[in-house]
């Protein structure tokens, strides 16, 4: 099948910087697909070049197969949802949704039609005669939504509409944005910084950084198997140790940090060697706290030490906890069952792990 | 406290008062007194509205006004498709530095007089002037040509001189349109023509509307510009109001004019915001 959207060696160069290097991907029809990076990595620029607002200094740009390059902003068949949504004020919203159906020519019967249906659509049926300032954020962002869906484009471009709602409305927005893309039936890029956005709405996410792709792939495989540092960084938290390799036993390594800590990783296929300095990435959660050292026999990393500051936040409340010789600080999350309820700083505690939890990246590769 | 809270208001509000009332208030009524004054004898006035029917009854007057007004407008609508591209430029196209010194390019004529301004006209347009020069230099003219005390010089120097009282207002209009705004008129399938229209128009009116009724007003209430680059032919409203009070010291029918001008420039800026489906509130707010 001919994916709806379609990159292929996409290059932004603005005088000496390159904004956007060497990008390629392929968004398959009806999909849900997500640019992850940290601010001013270029996933902005690609945006703006998928659009037409820019051209790329090298590589294509084919929306179902058909390359357009040549078409102007306003003759591409994809539509963007901007960031501060970009309603206009002068009209109400009624004429809004019917910018672009009117802009096509369409009779005014049919407009009306379309407009009250796409209304219907985003469960706002009645209120196309209101201004666009009486509208809540996330009613906006629902009509910013459907003034590009009327339109029937191949793909929607979303520029982080989120940012501006507030956090509790924010977390239903995705989920809200995930039932319109199935409702619509179209394919969906959207780009963000918040890593849990990108995870919980998307089918296919791209992590970028400094206008590469550092990994491609389901938000469960950049989750749990991150190709690169700098991805088991950014997605998800994580603890973080720099140190030498001392020892390779087939998949998995034993490193020692700079503080002294001996911890055991896995490669996952990477080549570390004994001798070479080395990323180790523990995530938060695959750590097991017990109060008893037997609890934990199994894992092949094991420290005892104490607690040196209580974390709470509600369900994911962590421990920051101090290895009994050594200085580094390890983040754990405390399990919500009950039984570490009475925990307090400075209490003994012992931790552990399964050496293939811990991702092992060659260090420098940031 | 509600005692000093009432003086402390009241202090604030004398200045604002007093210079209501006693410069525009009093001498305004005082302007419609004497208009309605009729001098029947050496000394001796009747009230009466003469000096309104005497406006009304002689055509040169009416003519005078109305060419004004007609002139004001046209002004104003050159004024605008100027100021217009001029002002989308500054606010929308050039950012930082060049911004600024643009914008300050703008404001750079109004250092010196208007009367300065104008004689500078002058220099350039007249018989000896450097156009004139030019065009005999370059030989597309024999002789020398007289581009002062036209209807067409008044324009310029009208144009000219109220330029920067559309620029101020549409590049601040202009500046709060983000540009989001601009290219998702271009995405949803928008032409530079319809995006103008239905989108960076409607935005600017506020802008537009308080421009064109300061420069309409500059216009109407010129007297320097028309004086000067169209002679003493020129009929301007304001040189008759002039020649009454000073040369013919009718000073009831001056002030007759004077009160018929405000009327009737109040009347067509009215019929303006009218026709236009702007109101006052909405424009200044």
């Amino acid at each position: 099948m001919t994916p709806d959207l379609e990159c292929t060696g996409l290059t932004k160069r603005f005088g000496q910087t390159t904004a956007v290097e060497n990008v390629s991907f392929a968004v398959p029809p009806g999909s849900f697909f997500s640019i992850l990076g940290p601010s001013g990595c270029g996933k902005t620029t690609i945006m703006r070049m998928i659009a037409g607002f820019l051209d790329p200094s090298e590589g294509d740009i084919r929306i179902k197969g058909r390359s357009v390059l040549d078409v102007p902003p306003n003759k591409r068949p994809v539509n963007m949802v901007f960031q501060h949504l970009a309603l206009f004020p002068m009209m109400n919203i009624a004429d809004n949704i019917g910018y672009g159906l009117r802009r096509a020519g369409l009779a005014k019967s049919e407009i009306d039609r379309k407009t009250g249906e796409a209304l219907e659509r985003i469960g706002l049926p009645g209120i196309g005669s209101r201004k666009v300032d009486e509208l809540s954020g996330g009613q906006k962002q629902r009509v910013a939504i459907a003034r590009c869906m009327v339109l029937e484009p191949d793909v929607l471009l979303l520029d982080e509409p989120l940012g501006a709602l507030d956090l509790k409305l924010r977390e239903r927005m995705k989920v809200e944005l995930k039932a319109l893309q199935a409702a619509f039936d179209t394919t969906f890029v959207y780009i963000t910084h918040d890593q849990s956005e990108a995870l919980v709405m998307s089918d296919n996410i791209a992590v970028m950084n400094q206008g590469r792709f550092e990994q491609m792939g389901t938000g469960r495989d950049l989750y749990y198997r991150p190709d690169t540092a700098f991805v088991a960084g950014f997605v998800g938290d994580t603890n973080r140790w720099r140190g030498r390799v001392e020892k390779e036993q087939g998949k998995s390594i034993q490193l020692r940090t700079e503080s002294g800590m001996i911890l055991r990783g896995a490669t996952h296929g990477r080549a570390l060697h004994a001798g070479d300095h080395a990323d180790i990435f523990v995530r938060p959660e695959a750590i097991r706290i017990a109060h008893s050292k037997d609890e934990l026999a199994h894992f092949d990393n094991l420290i005892s030490g104490h607690v040196t500051s209580m974390l709470f936040n509600g369900a994911a409340s962590r421990v920051l906890v101090c290895g009994a010789e050594e200085g580094d600080e390890i983040e754990v999350n405390l399990p919500q069952s009950g039984e570490f309820a009475a925990l307090k700083k400075g209490a003994a505690v012992h931790i552990g792990w399964a050496g293939d939890q811990g991702n092992c990246f060659a260090a420098g590769a940031t | 406290m509600r005692n000093e809270a009432k003086l402390g208001l009241a202090l604030l509000l004398t200045p604002l008062l007093l210079w209501l009332s006693l410069l525009i208030f009093i001498p305004h009524v005082d302007v419609f007194l004497v208009s309605l004054r009729e001098r029947v004898g050496v000394g001796t006035y009747e009230t009466s509205l003469a000096n309104y029917l005497t406006f009304f009854n002689e055509p040169l007057y009416l003519w005078t006004f109305l060419r004004t007004a007609v002139m004001s407008v046209l002004a104003t609508v050159i004024t605008l498709l100027i100021a217009f591209p001029v002002s989308y430029y500054i606010a929308k196209m050039v950012k930082g530095r060049v911004q600024s010194a643009l914008f300050l390019l703008c404001l750079v004529p109004f250092w010196v007089s208007e009367l300065v301004r104008t004689f500078g006209w002058m220099i350039l347009l007249r018989e000896t002037g450097v156009f004139s020069s030019l065009l005999q230099f370059t030989g597309l003219s024999s002789g020398p040509v007289e581009m002062l005390y036209n209807d067409g010089a008044i324009m310029l120097g009208l144009v000219y001189t109220s330029m920067l009282f559309m620029v101020v207002p549409l590049v601040t209009t202009l500046e709060s349109l983000p540009d989001e705004v601009v290219e998702a008129g271009y995405d949803l399938g928008g032409n530079g023509l319809s995006v103008l229209r239905e989108i960076i128009v409607p935005h600017a009116m506020p802008g537009i509307v308080s421009g064109c009724i300061v420069v309409f007003m500059l216009s109407l209430g010129n007297y320097l510009t028309p004086t000067m680059l169209g002679g003493k032919e020129s009929l301007w409203f304001t040189e008759l109001i002039y020649s009454q009070f000073i040369v013919r010291f009718n000073w009831e029918l001056g002030a007759a004019f004077g009160f018929m001008l405000l009327i009737l420039s109040s009347a067509i800026v009215w019929g303006m915001l009218k026709l236009t489906g702007q109101s006052l509130e909405k424009t200044m707010g």
